[in-house]
């Protein structure tokens, strides 16, 4: 008895899954976005997204118009990061060029600046933070070791050597942000594949009232609600795939960890979505409530999971906060197996709470489904 | 007129008659301001370290001490050099430091985890300047304008109002006009007497007028809670974002004209408006590192405008004149995109 009735169950999966496939082929714009999103992410994602600090545009308002002050500019204009813009006597010209965002930031160097060094002066724009901040100290690096050095040679010392620390660059010798996003934007394409379009894929069922004509049928919700996630799953993993095959022909990002535990991540973060975008699609009623609450959750779990700027970064609370956000655990996964070859074991308390609330999510979308309303 | 008045009072009764998506749109700015005001920060903080000591003496106590103090850091206690690469991989330390007595004084070796090389470049960065803290102080002195505290929200809050207002005007106008279509209300609308464009603005109104809501609530939170720089520029501010509004229902208005379903309404405001809002507008990365042909590509996106002109105003608090590029290409873009959107309308079989 059970075993023909889950045979029943399999066969009405079979005619629901050809349904959906026909569907899908029928309106051309889902299969359509399925080839153009993961390249179009994988593509031009990678390029944009940098904070790289490399051309900070210096203005130096120079009062000493002296010899020590061009050693100063020349030093600067030579190192990788700075780039000398203009070089002026007057405070205002200097001000304008960091108004119009030619500069980022203004040294002001003294009158008495060789007799009588005192203190250099960096004015830095704050609106970029980040530029900002690592402008500044590249440039009151390149300064104080240009003073240092002359002020050494002025006593007659051999050029101020200051012993160099070495550093080292674990996983990522090259310093590559963009190795650094690959990995992760393929969860975008997971939270876009897996989690809006069968949400919307249900809701519209919904509004049109198939989903009625569905509801009065003998079929199972659960076999219902598989057969419209079924072919997002397989869809979610060949664009994995193709992901990871961009990143690897177009930027040469190569997976150091094992493709076992790059597999099993997506899976449970496909799983994961596609629970989520169920339940909320189960407590919806429109497509404009399901994508608002849908882009409302995924705009919080971008932004909290760590994907443009560190976790470590956040006050305590917000840090609290990310432990229930699902894509942190799929994105550190993610990183740490592609650029550090980490195992499921370095990884075990992010694979168990990504367990977890992939098991959670699915629940609530069986507990939230209803046949009728 | 009269006939004007009830299409939007219908249109606002729709609007009304679902609360969630009201409250949604009005809380979401909200949750985001906060988010960025208070969560995100792009600076890189709590630097986890830990230190490897081959011979513990004075200075590498000293040291040690330094990175136990140092706000910056979030000091991880001692490790053996074995442990270092264990403990990177399973995302337990950003950076090692290895102290070692050589012959010419303290030899020290940084191991960073570059995985996410701007973390590992402020690390680097910040350790070295712990480590050498022991000489002469750089005889420099560093002041920040515009944003002394280095607030990423100052950053991100023109970003924030750039994304709502495609959000709410492009992708709910457009929505809700293709919903009307495929509902098959519109043919209704338009075989009746009432004119195009009268149709048109009764569907434009209410969003406006809701857009209007978001932005008074956004500018409230914003000098209250997020303590932007109060300015004299705030007319400016309005002014040009009532600009930005108008140009996205344009946006709205034409996507509803190209496409026949809701799902391809959404699809398209989101892949066509959304993501370079996101990505290519310098809301959070910067045009600057794109790679040239993406920065020719991000002219033709008006949010670059609109966020740099707001960054311009909002933060940097220069008058009208800085921004009179940004001004006068958004306009363009308005009159362009709503000329061609009534166009097309009107021009619908």
């Amino acid at each position: 008895m059970k075993l023909s009735s889950l045979r029943n169950n399999l066969r009405v999966l079979r005619a629901l899954l050809v349904k959906e496939v026909l569907l899908m082929r029928r309106d051309p714009m889902v299969p359509r976005i399925m080839i153009m999103m993961p390249v179009a992410v994988m593509l031009l994602m990678p390029l944009v997204a940098s904070f790289d600090v490399k051309r900070v545009g210096v203005a130096v308002v120079d009062n000493s118009n002296s010899l020590l002050a061009r050693r100063i500019v020349a030093d600067m204009s030579a190192s990788e990061w700075l780039v000398v813009d203009t070089v002026t006597p007057s405070y205002q010209v200097a001000m304008n060029a960091l108004e119009t965002g030619d500069a980022d930031l203004i040294m002001t160097l003294p009158a008495e600046l060789e007799t009588h060094p005192g203190k250099l002066d960096i004015a830095t724009n704050g609106v970029n933070a980040i530029k900002g901040s690592l402008g500044a100290q590249y440039a009151a690096q390149s300064a104080a070791m240009t003073i240092r050095g002359w002020q050494a040679q002025q006593r007659g010392e051999p050029g101020g050597v200051t012993p160099e620390i070495s550093v080292i660059n674990m996983y990522n010798a090259t310093q590559n942000y963009r190795f650094f996003m690959i990995p992760a934007l393929l969860g975008i394409l997971l939270i876009m594949i897996c989690g809006n379009l069968p949400a919307l894929n249900l809701v519209s069922e919904k509004e049109r009232g198939t989903i009625e004509a569905m509801n009065v049928t003998p079929v199972g919700k659960f076999t219902f609600v598989l057969s419209k996630l079924i072919p997002f799953w397989v869809a979610g993993i060949l664009i994995s795939a193709v992901g990871i095959l961009i990143g690897w022909l177009v930027y040469g990002i190569t997976l150091e960890g094992s493709l076992w535990e790059v597999l099993l991540v997506t899976i449970l973060f496909c799983l994961l979505m596609s629970g989520f975008g169920v339940t909320v699609a189960n407590r919806s009623s429109t497509m404009m409530q399901c994508i608002l609450v849908m882009f409302a959750i995924i705009m919080i779990f971008q932004l909290m999971g760590g994907l443009f700027t560190p976790i470590g970064s956040m006050p305590e609370w917000a840090q609290a906060i990310t432990y229930a956000v699902p894509t942190r655990y799929y994105i550190d996964i993610m990183r740490g197996v592609f650029l550090k070859g980490s195992t499921v074991s370095d990884l075990a308390f992010e694979f168990i709470m990504l367990t977890a609330l992939a098991l959670l999510l699915c629940l609530m979308a069986a507990l939230t489904y209803r046949k009728k309303s | 007129m009269n006939t004007f008045l009830s299409l939007i009072k219908k249109e606002s009764l729709s609007i009304l008659r679902d609360p969630r998506t009201m409250l949604i749109n009005m809380v979401m700015p909200v949750i985001l301001l906060v988010l960025f005001g208070f969560a995100i920060s792009t600076e890189v903080r709590n630097v986890r370290v830990a230190a490897v000591v081959v011979q513990h003496n004075d200075t590498t106590r000293t040291i040690l001490e330094r990175f136990r103090t140092n706000p910056y850091f979030d000091f991880k206690g001692l490790a053996t050099s074995a442990q270092i690469d264990p403990l990177m991989r399973g995302g337990k330390i950003d950076a090692a430091v290895v102290l070692r007595q050589g012959g010419a004084g303290l030899e020290s070796q940084i191991i960073v985890d570059a995985s996410n090389s701007v973390i590992s470049q402020s690390a680097v960065s910040y350790i070295r300047s712990v480590l050498s803290q022991g000489g002469a102080s750089l005889p420099v002195t560093i002041r920040t304008l515009y944003n002394p505290e280095l607030k990423s929200s100052y950053n991100f809050v023109p970003g924030i109002m750039g994304m709502i207002f495609i959000l709410v005007c492009a992708i709910m106008t457009s929505v809700s006009i293709v919903s009307e279509k495929e509902n098959g209300t519109m043919d209704l609308l338009l075989v009746s007497p009432v004119r195009p464009i009268t149709i048109i603005l009764g569907k434009l109104i209410p969003y406006f007028v809701l857009s209007c809501m978001i932005l008074s609530i956004m500018l409230t939170m914003g000098y209250t809670v997020l303590g932007l720089p109060h300015t004299t520029q705030i007319v400016h501010i309005i002014w040009i974002t009532l600009v930005y509004v108008v140009l996205s229902l344009s946006i709205g208005l034409l996507v509803s004209t190209v496409v026949q379903t809701q799902v391809s309404a959404l699809v398209m405001s989101a892949m066509m408006f959304m993501v370079p809002v996101l990505m290519f507008s310098g809301m959070i990365y910067p045009v600057d590192n794109m790679p040239q042909p993406l920065q020719w590509f991000s002219c033709i996106v008006p949010a670059r405008w609109y966020i740099s002109a707001i960054r311009k105003l909002m933060i940097q608090q220069l008058p009208l004149g800085a921004v009179a590029r940004e001004a006068a290409i958004l306009c363009g873009m308005t009159v362009l995109l709503l000329t061609v959107a009534i166009k097309k309308f009107k021009s619908k079989p």
